[in-house]
């Protein structure tokens, strides 16, 4: 009996590891292991052992059926998994197509150029102010140390809507707006981005309506060289830490002394170029430390208070980074043209 | 101001920098250098030649053969020019010299004849056409007689001088002047200045028996100073005068003329040469013109004066416009013998009104209008008499008669050592400070670390200490300042709940698929008033208007952002871009006033606008074009992201399509509208159907709380309803949603339309709408009876209020 289990064990395992789908392993599983199977065939003779024979065929003919359950379910398994690969196969699909589109808006380039600065200077611990865009002459000027007939009003052409009320200029009224809120007894430390407008017409480098950033830090005992640090942190950040920094004198009504800062330009590297006018530097921003009109008009006494301001064109920013070669791009909302700084 | 530095080698000694360093280091220090500019290309192998004999071509009529010795060889040349003529002294370029442009003269035959060179005109040699004198600007250039044959001609002519475009801002009035940047260049280079020779031998014969000087507008003029020369000679100025006026970017006339120029220059003060006999009068009165006065000026227009002008005049009429232009009729010509020269000094504000009603703004206006030294003046005046002297012949007569009421005194400002340091964040010893203000050539008073500067009178920008810090500071190099950051009370710093939100806002929008533009305030007539928000056109509005546009497409300020923000789709769609859908954040401006007497209010709106196709390329999904719904889901979910409340209501709104439009709402205040343009704007505008919004965000602002409110996470299970009504068609579908809420509260938390049906299978003028309802309890799990109870009662009310059944 022991050689017919043996040999049953040999001949189901063979059949098994040949049979290439379910359906004929389940005719193996009946053939063997059913009711009416080659081993319970077997193990109805059991019966005519003799009882010191019966444990051990018993514990034999268990030790076949285990090894051949193992065998079909492994088997059965490994079909399965073929049957799946093969179906998977027919689910292929062409991954080169695109995928569906998702609409996706953005940002205008001036106004990531705006915010990137804005957190620039939050950081350092500036509030951000802003102020309206039509102004009286009062503080588009005249808080701003330029009078009436002031030659300086020259350099600015302005769009006048009365005698007294004008379309900004700058947004240095914010300046004079802040401080005059705080009393002029409290430290100011603001930056405030806004359009302003110049009676210009529009052309390639010229638009009636621009932007500006503007930046002003009244204390105590604020000193030149903390203009310079700032602006030097400001603009290493702004445009790489590789960019070279000069501050020249100039100036401007409202501050006295007053600088301009220029930066290396990138398009040479400072050879010179039409760009940069064959000089290598390229003008960025105008500053200087608040002018003591300007502090006294505002209510702060200059003997106590100092401090410095600065400004910016973040068209201009946005032309020199990017290449942007025509101001009016900004203002046309040229689809093509927005969509290009998305990235950005 | 244009710098040659030769002329200004005169003054100071520039060393070997070149150009370019020393435009570097003149920027550095204040003057921003805009250009360098040469006077010509390089050019070599030119010098003089003697034309020794000069005939016609005998092959050529309009060509001349010429015999020109240059020195170190005799050279046959053909040469074309009309003024060519034996004995002049010319420019020869020899075989082997380069010209300009890189035109190599070599050896050639010209109708037969040999020619070994070329014999040169101004422009040949790069000058200018506009700087070329006009007697030869058709010819070759004649040299005077005292030049030696064979020198070279490029220094003769000075082609090899820099010119250093200065870009002055308004304060370096004193740099108008070749003396200014002397005193500027020397300061900076620590060198000497060599002052220019004042000399004049004077006759015995006194200027005031010719002329007397009667000043009626002191105000105006407060000095007026009148030299007489006699037995002047007119003749072409001297060549190196000649030369650096062409560099200075001015004409050569004659001597007179331009010598009065090279003073205007040199100095900055302007001085004014008018011929004696035909100023025809023995006294000179200075006056406010009348009203209706006329007077033709040197460019021969005739002028139309008013009482604004000052006008210098021979007692009887105007000969000059005070400072800027003389008279036609008192010119200075070929046959003039006797010069009356005016250096006198009028008012700046005076001289801008009077060159802005003209438009005549020259080298002279401009130095009044900047203001100029009242200590040079006179000096001017000498100066012009020496070159008179010198180069006119002339005979300078005893005196100057004069006008004076002239203010010469010094301002003085007060400074210290630590107070410099303190403001500058420097420390800078007190014998550096002094060291400064020697370089400046300002003078002082030192007692240890206190000073008292005596500020020049050519400097009448610095009057305060602020302004000599500036001085001190750029002397000792903006460079050389160490870099800080503020020591000061620190503050935190940051955006304000407004800013914040207006971020997020715009965030959600770009994420919802819109692109931000700006678009510009000042719109045109036909535009200003459409799509106002209806809760604004309630009230009187008035557009502010520019006093002097432009243009007439910026005249008025915009009373809403949609206009500006439609005509950016119609240039878009002009050039076949479609789909759009765009947004802007911006200030609209209102006022009710027809003169404008206070601000407008500025209130801040966010506007969109949506066109075409929502997705350009919809792969693999429906083609779908923008449409109200579109639209008012971006809206809807705006309000949501910002969890304020909000309603749509219909509306018939102008521009707007009467059956597509609606108000959106806060707490029953409506703060903007949306909804499809009205085909017709769409026809005037050439555009597409186009979906709009318009929001005040204003109210936005104030409704918002950045604090959301708590809800608890539901405990027990909630459970779904689903309704569908016929209706009537003009059953408003929001309004049975509402009514549905109405009657489930408290158990229903949560209805939603879901489907709209209009269509086959149902009866006539009826319409379909399901909606899906939410049953919760917060405190337990609601039972089948208590849901079907309410579930009744809302069917019950919906057919009584709408007539409306439940589709089975
Ligand atoms: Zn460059």
């Amino acid at each position: 009996m022991k050689e017919q289990l043996s040999a049953l064990e040999t001949e189901a395992l063979e059949k098994i590891a040949q049979v290439e789908d379910t359906k004929a392993l389940q005719e193996i599983r009946v053939a063997y292991l059913g009711k009416k199977g080659s081993l319970t065939a077997i193990l109805r003779g059991m019966g005519k052992l003799s009882k010191e024979e019966r444990p051990v065929v018993g514990e034999m003919a268990n030790h076949v059926r285990e090894s051949i359950t193992a065998a079909l379910d492994e088997k059965g398994e490994k079909l399965e998994w073929i049957a799946l690969e093969k179906q998977l196969e027919t689910e292929a699909i062409d991954v080169s197509l695109p995928g569906r589109p998702v609409k996706v808006g953005g940002p205008h380039l001036l106004t990531s150029i705006i915010e990137e600065i804005e957190d620039l200077f939050i950081g350092m611990g500036y509030e951000v102010r802003e102020g309206p865009e039509v102004e009286t002459d009062y503080f588009n000027f005249e808080a701003l140390n330029l009078p009436k007939n002031h030659p300086a009003r020259d350099m600015q052409d302005t769009f006048y809507i009365t005698n007294e009320l004008l379309m900004r200029t700058h947004t240095s009224p914010v300046q004079a707006r802040t401080m005059r809120a705080n009393d002029g007894s409290k430290p100011v430390k603001m930056i405030c981005p806004g359009k302003v407008y110049r009676r210009d017409s529009d052309d390639a480098t010229h638009s009636h309506q621009f932007t500006q950033i503007e930046g002003l830090y009244v204390d105590k005992n604020v000193r030149m060289s903390d203009l310079k640090g700032t602006l030097d942190a400001f603009a290493k950040k702004m445009f790489g830490k590789d960019r070279e920094i000069r501050l020249r004198p100039s100036f401007f009504p409202f501050t006295e002394p007053s600088v301009e800062m220029d930066i290396s330009c990138k398009v040479c590297q400072g050879k010179g170029c039409s760009v940069c006018k064959q000089t290598g530097w390229i003008e960025i921003l105008g500053g200087g430390m608040v002018h003591p009109k300007v502090l006294s008009m505002a209510g702060y006494d200059p003997e106590v208070y100092t401090g410095f301001a600065f400004g910016m064109g973040p068209d201009r920013i946005a032309m020199l980074k990017y290449g942007v070669n025509d101001i009016r791009q900004f203002y046309t909302n040229d689809a093509r043209f927005l969509k290009q700084y998305h990235q950005v | 101001m244009l710098v040659s530095l030769n002329w200004l080698r005169n003054y100071v000694d520039l060393g070997t920098n070149p150009p370019e360093e020393l435009a570097e280091k003149i920027t550095k220090s204040g003057i921003e250098v805009d250009g360098i500019e040469y006077i010509a290309e390089k050019s070599t192998g030119v010098v003089v030649g003697h034309v020794d004999v000069c005939e016609k071509h005998p092959n050529a009529d309009k060509l001349n053969l010429c015999q020109v010795d240059t020195g170190e060889e005799k050279l046959q040349i053909i040469c074309g020019a009309p003024n060519i003529a034996e004995g002049q002294k010319v420019a020869v370029a020899k075989p082997g010299a380069v010209l300009p442009g890189d035109f190599k003269i070599k050896k050639v035959k010209l109708r037969g004849i040999e020619s070994n060179g070329m014999i040169c005109s101004l422009q040949e040699l790069g000058i200018d056409e506009k700087y070329v004198p006009k007697d030869t600007a058709e010819g070759i250039f004649v040299f005077p007689d005292d030049v030696t044959i064979g020198d070279n001609v490029a220094d003769l002519l000075n082609l090899n001088d820099a010119v250093l475009e200065f870009d002055l801002t308004p304060n370096r009035a004193d740099a108008l002047s070749m003396l200014g940047v002397a005193y500027e260049t020397a300061a900076i280079l620590d060198e000497a200045i060599e002052f220019p020779d004042e000399t004049v031998r004077t006759e015995n014969e006194a200027a005031a028996d010719y002329i007397a000087v009667n000043v009626e507008a002191p105000d105006l003029n407060p000095y007026y100073g009148a030299f007489v020369i006699k037995d002047i000679k007119i003749k072409p100025s001297p060549l190196w005068m000649r030369n650096y006026l062409m560099a200075a970017g001015i004409r050569p006339i004659n001597n007179v003329v331009d010598i009065t120029n090279y003073v205007l220059i040199e100095y900055g003060q302007p001085l004014h040469a008018f011929d004696y006999e035909c100023f025809a009068s023995d006294k000179i009165v200075v006056r406010r013109a009348k009203n209706g006065e006329k007077m033709i000026t040197l460019d021969d227009q005739e002028r139309t004066l008013s009482e604004k002008n000052l006008v210098i005049t021979n007692g009887k009429e105007p000969v000059a416009l005070a400072g800027v232009m003389g008279g036609a009729n008192t010119e200075v010509h070929e046959g003039t013998t006797t010069v009356l020269l005016e250096a006198a000094i009028f008012d700046a504000v005076s001289v801008r009104k009077t060159v802005k009603e003209t438009g005549l703004r020259s080298e002279s206006s401009t130095r009044f209008e900047k203001g100029v030294d009242p200590n040079r003046v006179h000096k001017a005046g000498l100066r012009a008499c020496h070159l008179l002297q010198q180069y006119a012949d002339g005979k300078v007569l005893a005196g100057t008669v004069s006008f004076d009421e002239l203010d010469r005194s010094e301002k003085t400002v007060e400074m210290e050592t630590a107070e410099i340091n303190k403001r500058l964040g420097t420390s800078i010893a007190s014998e550096e400070i002094a060291q400064i203000l020697r370089k400046l050539r300002f003078e002082f008073e030192q007692d240890k670390t206190n000073f008292i500067v005596h500020v020049p009178t050519r400097r009448g920008d610095i009057t305060i200490f602020e302004d000599m810090l500036e001085e001190v500071a750029r002397i000792y190099g903006y460079d050389h300042l160490p870099y800080t950051l503020p020591v000061g009370s620190s503050q935190s710093g940051g955006l304000t709940e407004q800013q914040q939100l207006k971020r997020d806002i715009e965030a959600y929008l770009q994420g919802a698929g819109l692109m931000e533009t700006i678009t510009y305030s000042l719109t045109k007539d036909d535009l200003v008033r459409k799509l106002v928000s209806p809760e604004l056109s309630d009230q009187t509005l008035v557009p502010v208007q520019l006093s002097m546009p432009m243009s007439e497409d910026h005249k008025y300020l915009r009373l809403s952002i949609l206009p500006e923000l439609l005509q950016s789709l119609t240039y878009n769609q002009k050039r076949n871009q479609y789909d759009l859908a765009y947004y802007e954040l911006g200030s609209i401006f209102i006022s009710d006033e027809d003169t404008l007497t206070k601000q407008p209010t500025e209130q801040r709106r966010l506007a969109g606008a949506l066109t075409g196709n929502w997705l350009e390329h919809p792969w693999q999904q429906e083609k779908k074009a923008v449409d109200f719904y579109l639209v008012k889901g971006i809206v809807e979910g705006l309000f949501a992201h910002v969890q304020i409340p909000v309603t749509f209501e219909q509306a018939k709104l102008p521009d707007m399509h009467p059956g597509r439009g609606a108000t959106i709402k806060i707490a029953d205040k409506v703060v903007g509208f949306m909804g499809q343009i009205h085909p017709q704007l769409q026809k005037i505008m050439d555009l597409k159907e186009t979906y709009v919004f318009d929001i005040n965000m204003e109210q936005v602002f104030a409704a918002y709380s950045n604090v959301p409110s708590y809800h608890e996470v539901p405990k027990y299970p909630s459970i779904a309803r689903d309704i569908a009504f016929i209706l009537a068609k003009d059953v408003v579908a929001g309004d049975v949603k509402a009514t549905i809420e109405q009657s489930g509260a408290p158990l229903v938390k949560d209805v939603k339309i879901f489907d709209l049906y209009q269509g086959d299978n149902l009866p006539e003028g009826k319409k379909s709408v399901a909606y899906s309802l939410l049953y919760q309890h917060p405190e337990k799990t609601l039972t089948d009876e208590e849901i079907e109870a309410s579930y009744q009662e809302i069917i019950e009310t919906i057919n009584k209020a709408f007539n409306a059944y439940v589709r089975s």
